[in-house]
């Protein structure tokens, strides 16, 4: 009895609101389209890409129209909100596989092993052959080199923070170390060419490279270390501490083991960063066509490089082989990420 | 509420626990590795003024030797007839970066929100991943994909624009290139827009995160409509941090240079018609510096502290937002 009374009463006093159901949304839809349709037959609106805009704004109008008139204001601009955010959502996921397939698509025509342990040397400019062995060759020293600069410096500055720093000079510490974040690429790359290649004489390297991107890894080494180095229980300290073990070895054998697994996380995305850049090196590493692999003098390639020089070429042989060394350096970007991920799953301290 | 926040938040820590927080037994050792650290930390703010310093003792001769005026000249001639100015690259630099931020922030929130508010526990997760994906691409394949991929798929978008929406100064074409040929600060915008996106959202998502789920179910409770929830409970509380996310992602945009070398253009105008070709001071650089000699090259160092001024002072800005919006986790994408 109640149940048959609840339903009648609600629909007579208008506590339970009438629905706008899924067969009403898509008759509003389609009226809608058709509407739009008529609108680009009889006035001078055209163009496909018109269309969808001029469609997609008709059909929200309608839909949120027809709520408002049925389901009231409030659950109009609901519906519209709702509407929005899966819209966002799609509309943000569509470069990404844009970029990745365009470029697995374009890249795997050319990416063969050869591409892969033969340089430029002796190509011409309008011939096909050529690989990017020198570029692997340049990347892998130069990111070696700045993580061998910047991970040391950026685990001390990361221990500073959280173990001995109080006070003003650390708090600025941390929060320069925050705005360095920010620093454009290519302002790195001027600093170490205004620095290092015309102060110090020391002329485009694959080690002057290795510097502007130490300088744009520190600020992500340390703060990824700090956050893991916070999150070692200090039981585990103080249980070093009441065995006899001095602060500095409690913090070498106990603190960063412990943390070891975390940091390494922070330190290969950190590495997955500066892997991908270009600026800084076009003004440092200077960029050739044969196997250089001495990074402490002489100009180097690098993988973004080539693909940089490629791309502005503007040869079809060119361009091919700009799409197979662009999906070489996603492949070894997202070969890092992929890494990271699985190591954080076997982070004890990050399953929070 | 504030009492379940700190009993949720930090389990370890109960209160005056850092009082009587043991120190474990003084020994030389100590003194040299705080010693070191210190070092490093002082280090490093050494580098952030060695920066500062290389650059402005490059700069002041070129500016110098500048024979027309260094902030309103918009040609960039230094090896030439010596005279050269930012006046057109700090423009097109600050409107296309603008222009990035007007179409990515309501996407990133909506993604933002999306992720929170709306999607199911397990796929926000794969989402908010493939998210952060978006910042792990390279620059110079953003570029490489931009020239060959979207410009030509942009121009019918362009065409549109400048037919039905000239008369809004912004869209004007006056010289008909929307159709022609793509390369524009709208193209550059939009590149850059896909780039700083996930950066926004990531911070959003974050600090969106955080607020208290208790606020939220007391607007459900009283019967307010999902978007009111998130519009009363939800925003307010994470403005704060948004606005500094924003602000990194106008960072990152400013000074982005291989995607933007390749779609801009490289025009020296200043008008604010974005469908035709513009300049960044960035671009700028990595165009120019190959060709440049001694005097053009300390120019665009000159031109790179501009730009380093510009991305500091809006750094500065952004971390202090966030700071004093509560200290938020930055994830590592960002």
């Amino acid at each position: 009895m109640s149940v048959t009374l609840t339903a009648t009463d609600a629909a007579a006093s208008g506590l339970q609101s009438r629905r706008y159901s899924g067969r009403a949304i898509a008759t509003t839809v389609a009226a809608a389209l058709v509407f739009t349709a008529l609108l680009f037959l009889v006035t001078p609106l055209g163009g496909r890409v018109g269309f969808l805009l001029v469609g997609a704004v008709v059909v929200l109008a309608a839909v949120a129209a027809v709520s408002w008139r049925i389901e009231g204001r409030r659950k109009s601009v609901n519906r519209l909100v709702t509407i929005g955010a899966y819209a966002a959502m799609v509309i943000a996921l569509i470069p990404l596989a844009a970029v990745l397939g365009y470029t697995v698509t374009r890249g795997l025509d050319r990416l063969r092993p050869a591409f892969l342990t033969h340089s430029m040397a002796n190509i011409g400019p309008l011939e096909a052959g050529g690989g990017v062995y020198h570029a692997i060759i340049g990347t892998l020293e130069q990111v070696g080199l700045a993580s061998l600069v910047a991970v040391p410096l950026g685990l001390l500055v990361a221990i500073y923070i959280t173990e001995y720093g109080r006070g003003r000079l650390a708090n600025a510490i941390r929060f320069f170390i925050d705005v360095m974040t920010g620093i454009p690429s290519i302002v790195a790359g001027l600093f170490v060419f205004a620095f290092w290649v015309l102060g110090l004489h020391r002329g485009f390297s694959g080690l002057a490279a290795a510097l502007s991107l130490a300088v744009l890894m520190l600020p992500v080494v340390v703060r990824s270390s700090e956050e893991m180095i916070r999150l070692v229980p200090s039981s585990l300290r103080e249980a070093s501490y009441a065995l006899g073990v001095p602060k500095w070895r409690t913090i070498l054998s106990v603190v960063l083991p412990t943390a070891a697994t975390g940091i390494t996380t922070g330190v290969m995305l950190a590495v997955a960063r500066v892997t991908g850049e270009t600026a800084p090196l076009l003004l440092t590493a200077g960029g050739n066509n044969f196997i250089h692999t001495n990074p402490f003098s002489g100009i180097q390639s690098a993988l973004p490089l080539f693909v940089f020089d490629q791309t502005g070429r503007g040869v079809d042989a060119a361009v091919n082989r700009a799409w197979a060394a662009a999906l070489t350096l996603i492949l070894i970007v997202v070969a890092l990420y992929i890494a990271a991920r699985v190591l954080t799953r076997r982070n004890s301290l990050a399953s929070r | 509420m504030s009492s379940r926040a700190t009993v949720t938040d930090a389990p370890g820590s109960a209160p005056g626990r850092k009082a009587v927080a043991l120190v474990g037994p003084r020994r030389r050792g100590d003194g040299i590795f705080r010693g070191i650290t210190l070092g490093a930390g002082i280090l490093v703010l050494g580098i952030l003024v060695a920066i500062a310093g290389f650059l402005i003792a490059r700069a002041l001769p070129a500016i110098a030797a500048d024979k027309g005026n260094f902030f309103t000249t918009k040609t960039w001639d230094p090896d030439g007839s010596k005279v050269f100015g930012i006046a057109a690259l700090a423009f097109g630099t600050v409107i296309s970066s603008l222009l990035a931020l007007v179409i990515a922030v309501p996407i990133a929130l909506g993604v933002a929100v999306f992720i929170v508010e709306y999607a199911p526990r397990r796929v926000a997760s794969l989402l908010g991943y493939a998210v952060d994906m978006l910042a792990a691409v390279p620059s110079v394949v953003y570029g490489l994909w931009a020239v060959y991929f979207l410009l030509k798929r942009l121009i019918p978008l362009q065409v549109f624009l400048a037919d039905h929406f000239g008369w809004i100064p912004l869209f004007a074409d006056p010289d008909n290139r929307a159709g022609q040929y793509s390369q524009s600060v709208f193209a550059a915008a939009i590149i850059l827009a896909v780039m700083i996106l996930p950066i926004v959202a990531a911070i959003s998502r974050e600090v969106i995160a955080q607020v208290d789920p208790a606020q939220r179910e007391g607007m459900l409770a009283l019967g307010a409509t999902h978007w009111e929830m998130v519009r009363m409970a939800v925003l307010p509380p994470s403005r704060p941090g948004i606005v500094g996310g924003i602000m990194l992602g106008l960072g990152r945009a400013l000074g982005e240079t291989i995607a933007v070398a390749l779609v801009i253009g490289a025009s020296f105008t200043v008008n604010a018609h974005v469908l035709s070709p513009g300049n960044s001071i960035a671009a700028n650089i990595a165009v120019k510096f190959g060709e440049a000699g001694a005097l053009g090259r300390n120019a665009l160092i000159a031109s790179g502290l501009v730009l380093f001024a510009i991305t500091l002072a809006v750094n500065l800005a952004a971390r202090a937002i966030i700071y004093r919006a509560g200290a938020v986790e930055r994830s590592a994408a960002v």
